[in-house]
């Protein structure tokens, strides 16, 4: 890269040039949005988790003050407009497929949920709207509701369409090996984890806002989307039968969304459905209760686990039974989180002859689950750190130590796993040390013994992950049953000053790109970035792409960014070596200048480009005048982010609160483009992962009603349940890209959960205590220690 | 929230004329509950009466007492230099209530009226044999606090300030709900010469409680130590998702040993 450009291109840790808006308050939200004579809308939703409906009374809400329409489920049916469709389907075992029921819009015969829509009031205010859905009168009969996924198969059947409740029961892996391995193992480790349920909870909630122009039929959607082009295509040509250029899809400034704003949600489909039907802007936002029940959650899966070690404590074969909860019905990636970006990720780190795993994905009458930051890699990384740490213990070795002799040693890269992937390249011993170097893990037992004398419990604990991201080789995809390709796109245009836009079909909602893709440009063409302007999320400016999520938008979109880039320095090459009178060859590209090999004779970049706007002394005969240059990138695999996090806790007896004291987190990203928004991302990754560790758990009662539906009952981590983070790094270059990148935003919340587990588990070994589920909360830990005593006493 | 009719009169005297005007009328002090509760119409009154114009928030150290007017934010009493020299206690419990926001509108007559009962406040009267006068009458802690959202207040009868009598010693200590950060257990402790006064906030089925047992220990022996052969009775404590009622009681006791300092 170029040396001269370090002040702001690749590998400087450049302020975020967006924050200015966020900071002061300016950023523009679909919510800031309003259309001239819009109404809003109102989804009347059930307050029952399942029964059959068997009238809908609509009549005094269509008089009530302000209100413009109510509809219900048969006039979306009448105008034949499909629901939300599955992305991603996989086999099951016995041959079958993934079972896909009908998911419509508004509810027609049975609500499945608590939240289901039922029926939509517009009205000309807000207020008005949910006054006109008060006066709406629906007769329920009521079904028995299925809560618990794990007994789903026996409850009352959601869908005509899904037997036993059961959406797919899919497999990866050698089953035969796999029992060979564990029979003739030494030792077996069993543990059963439960990966609990999260609520996403971006900050900004949910929102539409559609407008429809009878003028040339064409439909505009505002709404909270990490992919709008996505959600063009999913409801042009899935629910409205409509070519995708009569609707513009934007998604202005996007609140986070962790995975939860992927998907196209029934809200914003019937909002695009309304505004034609009363010919008004229609818009809706969700408000935090709303969110609470209708976004897609995260997680909820059982996990039956059995490691199997041979003499020497090497790993001979891993099993794994997985149960999880997809709710109500399919959602985009509800199937493929579970399985292939699950399943496929349980050899870890780790030299593993022999995997086997059964996935059964359960509907229950509860919201959907999907995608939350990590999508099944988490739940992967959070099994197998724990069985690892158990198997540790149960052999009485260091963990640390136990990991070592079982890593997949650095020679053998590529590494073809049992579970379909092949690591194109990794070395996991030095962020293992490194990470216990940062920690201070030799001196960890002289810590506990202090914190004893305080009468305090201390406990250390490890996880060493892997992850699979920057999704993703289409091909790949679409041999394991992924709907769309996985690509991403960009335009680079260079304006006649020198100045360069890029269109991203990337989407930021927080992760920095305005920033993180203009360095990559400014570093590549030698200029500074305050010249690059990066545009997304408008399907009307910038190029058909994929969108954020996965941990792709630096590898892929970035990836597309630095291709384009590279058209547009060869073009160049071509134009400078016209100007300057040379042959193409001899042309060298250096720190934003064309020069002549050997020579002085060189051109600036803003020259070049200057002389392809005006044209006057140009090979016009050879070349186009002009200079912009479109990519589309489409990975060779997946890159293989990797790291160990080791967390240290101080447990409280007589309370249960677990501090938790110190992290280090030592992450091998490949090349870092910016190291702050890097570690903002491993910073905010870590965060989420507490959450899940000692905090967050969405809890549905016997009924189905979700008791945990506000932040009175739902936990949220403050700054104060953080310690401050030791971070470090590794670097081995990503193979697959140019840039040589990987993914960073979703490694700290996959790593996180069971370094801090194990770190509470092992402060409690002393008391006997040797499993702790998530979240560990105060309660729960103290029961645990009361528990241990007591059966000590016995 | 329903739509509703907004009054903000400048005396108690007013407010009660303004109440009695509105048929179903509600008085609205910092609005930390009433506000939330009418925009998950919860609630529709006929009308709201602002107390925040009837000039109810002096804090005034008057003889044994130290009194705080009822429409004092609990920003003003964590602050107040009078609340802090003579019950350092009470500035540090209204300096611990939910966030810096929730601190700067919500009131201490607002949350001891609204008798929630995982709110801080109510301990501090009952331990602190505090007076609760209204705009009719004084009447003592012990006959205030009537049940969980109950208080001995009648219809459009106003808190106008309360008196909290000087302790030799106190202290508040809390166990806040992870989630809303409300008391899941808050132990207040005052010491009155040989007298102990205990009141416990968060954990009571019937809201806040004194715990004879634990006082009459301390009174004769003010030690943390003092309380290890107490047994906390999980009967009519609070069971949730995040506290059962033994954990309750366990915390009970831990608040109280690490308040008796």
């Amino acid at each position: 890269m170029n040396e001269v450009t370090k002040i702001d291109g690749i590998g400087s840790s450049v302020r975020r040039t967006e924050d200015k808006k966020f900071l002061t308050g300016k950023g523009k939200y679909t919510d800031d949005i309003n259309r001239p004579g819009q109404v809003q809308a109102y989804f009347l939703r059930s307050d029952v988790a399942h029964a059959k409906i068997k009238k809908i009374d609509v009549k005094d809400a269509q008089s009530a003050p302000g209100v413009v329409g109510v509809f219900t489920g048969d006039d979306i049916a009448a105008d034949k407009v499909g629901g939300p469709i599955c992305g991603w389907v996989v086999p099951c075992r016995d041959g079958s497929a993934t079972k896909e029921p009908p998911h419509p819009l508004l509810a027609q015969g049975k609500v499945r949920f608590v939240g289901d829509a039922i029926a939509v009031v517009l009205a000309e205010t807000a207020e008005q709207a949910k006054s006109g859905a008060e006066l709406i009168e629906v007769d329920y009969e009521e079904l028995s509701p299925v809560v618990d996924f794990e007994n789903a198969g026996e409850g009352a059947q959601i869908h005509d369409e899904v037997p036993n409740n059961c959406y797919f029961d899919w497999e990866l892996g050698d089953e035969k090996a796999t029992a060979d391995a564990l029979s003739s193992a030494k030792k077996i480790v069993k543990l059963r984890v439960r990966n609990n349920r999260l609520v996403p909870n971006a900050m900004e909630p949910r929102c539409a806002l559609a407008e429809f122009d009878n003028l040339d039929d064409s439909y505009t959607l505002h709404t909270t989307s990490q992919n709008p082009h996505l959600t063009r295509l999913v409801l042009a040509a899935f629910m409205f039968a409509i070519p995708e250029s009569k609707l513009r899809v934007i998604a202005p400034d996007v609140g986070g969304g962790f995975g939860s704003k992927i998907y196209v949600y029934i809200e914003e489909a019937v909002c695009v459905w309304a505004s034609k039907k009363v010919g008004r802007p229609v818009k809706w936002t969700a408000d935090r209760t709303q969110a609470f029940l209708t976004d897609c959650h995260g997680r909820d899966h059982v996990n039956d686990v059995q490691l199997g070690l041979d003499e020497n404590n090497k790993i001979v074969g891993l099993r794994v039974d997985t149960v999880c909860n997809l709710g109500a019905y399919l959602s985009a990636f509800s199937v493929v989180v579970p399985t292939y970006l699950h399943g496929t990720l349980l050899s870890g780190q780790y030299d593993i002859p022999a995997i086997y795993t059964n996935v059964k994905g359960m509907a229950t009458n509860t919201v959907n689950v999907d995608a939350y930051r990590g999508a099944g890699r988490p739940e992967a990384t959070y099994l197998l750190e724990r069985t690892m740490e158990t198997a540790a213990r149960e052999v009485g070795m260091d963990p640390a130590e136990f990991r070592r002799i079982n890593f997949i040693p650095k020679g053998a890269f590529p590494y073809q796993t049992q579970v379909a992937l092949q690591y194109d390249i990794g070395d996991y011993e030095p962020h293992l040390d490194k990470a216990m170097e940062m920690i201070d893990y030799s001196n960890f037992e002289k810590r506990r013994a202090e914190a004893a004398k305080r009468g305090m419990y201390r406990g250390i604990g490890i996880s060493s992950y892997i992850e699979a991201c920057g999704l993703a080789p289409s091909a790949v995809v679409g041999a394991l049953g992924g709907r769309v390709g996985q690509w991403e796109s960009a335009s680079v245009r260079v304006n006649p000053t020198g100045t360069i836009s890029v269109f991203t079909g990337s989407h930021s909602h927080g992760q920095g790109h305005a920033t993180t893709f203009a360095q990559i440009v400014a570093d590549k063409l030698g200029i500074p970035m305050e010249n690059v302007e990066v545009v997304h999320g408008d399907t009307d400016k910038t190029p058909f792409g994929m969108g954020s999520y996965g941990s792709r938008s630096l590898a892929s979109g970035g990836s597309a960014i630095s291709k384009a880039v590279d058209k547009i320095i060869n073009k160049s090459k071509k134009i400078a070596a016209h100007l300057l009178e040379a042959s193409e060859d001899d042309i060298d590209f250096k720190d934003g200048k064309f020069v002549v090999g050997g020579t002085d004779k060189e051109k600036a970049f803003g020259e070049i480009a200057l002389a392809a706007y005006v044209p006057h002394n140009y090979p016009l005969e050879t070349l186009e005048p002009g200079l912009e240059e479109n990519a589309f990138y489409d990975p060779t695999n997946f890159v293989y982010p990797s790291g160990t996090h080791i967390a240290e806790v101080e447990v409280d007896p007589a309370t249960g609160v677990v501090q938790v004291v110190d992290w280090a987190a030592c992450d091998d990203f490949g090349n870092l483009v910016n190291p702050m928004i890097v570690e903002g991302q491993v910073h905010g990754g870590i965060a989420q992962g507490i959450g899940q560790a000692l905090l967050e758990d969405a809890h549905y009662d016997e009924n189905g009603q979700l008791l945990t539906a506000s932040y009175m009952d739902y936990c949220m981590p403050r700054a104060d349940d953080l310690p401050s983070f030791k971070v470090g790094y590794t670097t081995t270059p990503s193979t697959v890209n140019d840039l040589g990148v990987k993914g960073c935003g979703e490694a700290g919340a996959i790593a996180s959960p069971p370094a801090l587990i194990n770190a509470v588990i092992d402060a409690l070994s002393p008391l006997g205590v040797t499993d702790m589920s998530m979240p560990a909360t105060p309660q729960k830990v103290w029961k645990a220690i009361q528990d241990s005593q007591s059966v000590a006493a016995e | 929230m329903y739509s509703t009719k907004y009054v903000k009169p400048n005396s108690t005297t007013e407010a009660l004329e303004a109440i009695k005007s509105l048929g179903d009328g509600k008085f609205l002090a910092g609005g930390m509950t009433l506000i939330p509760t009418l925009k998950q119409r919860l609630a529709s009154p006929d009308g709201l009466v602002d107390l925040s114009g009837c000039k109810l928030d002096s804090i005034a150290e008057e003889g044994e007492t130290l009194k705080i007017g009822a429409m004092a934010r609990h920003v003003s009493v964590a602050e107040s230099a009078v609340v802090k020299k003579v019950i350092p206690a009470l500035a540090k419990l209204a300096d611990g209530i939910g966030d810096r926001q929730v601190r700067n509108r919500g009131t201490i007559g607002g949350s001891v009226a609204n008798n929630d009962p995982s709110a801080c406040y109510p301990s501090a009267v009952l331990a602190l044999k505090a007076t609760i006068h209204t705009n009719n009458r004084s009447i003592a802690a012990d006959d205030f606090f009537t049940g969980m959202f109950e208080t001995a207040l009648e219809d459009d009868e106003i808190i106008e300030s309360i008196s909290f009598s000087k302790p030799t010693k106190a202290n508040y200590v809390k166990f806040p709900n992870p989630a809303s950060r409300y008391a899941m257990v808050g132990v207040f402790v005052a010491q009155f010469g040989d007298e102990v006064r205990v009141a416990v906030t968060g954990a009571g089925e019937g809201g806040v409680f004194r715990h004879q047992e634990m006082e009459s220990v301390l009174s004769s022996n003010f030690s943390a130590d003092s309380l290890s052969s107490v047994n906390i009775d999980s009967d009519g404590l609070i069971s949730d998702l995040h506290a059962s009622a033994e954990y309750r009681a366990n915390l009970i006791k831990e608040m109280t040993k690490r308040a008796v300092v």
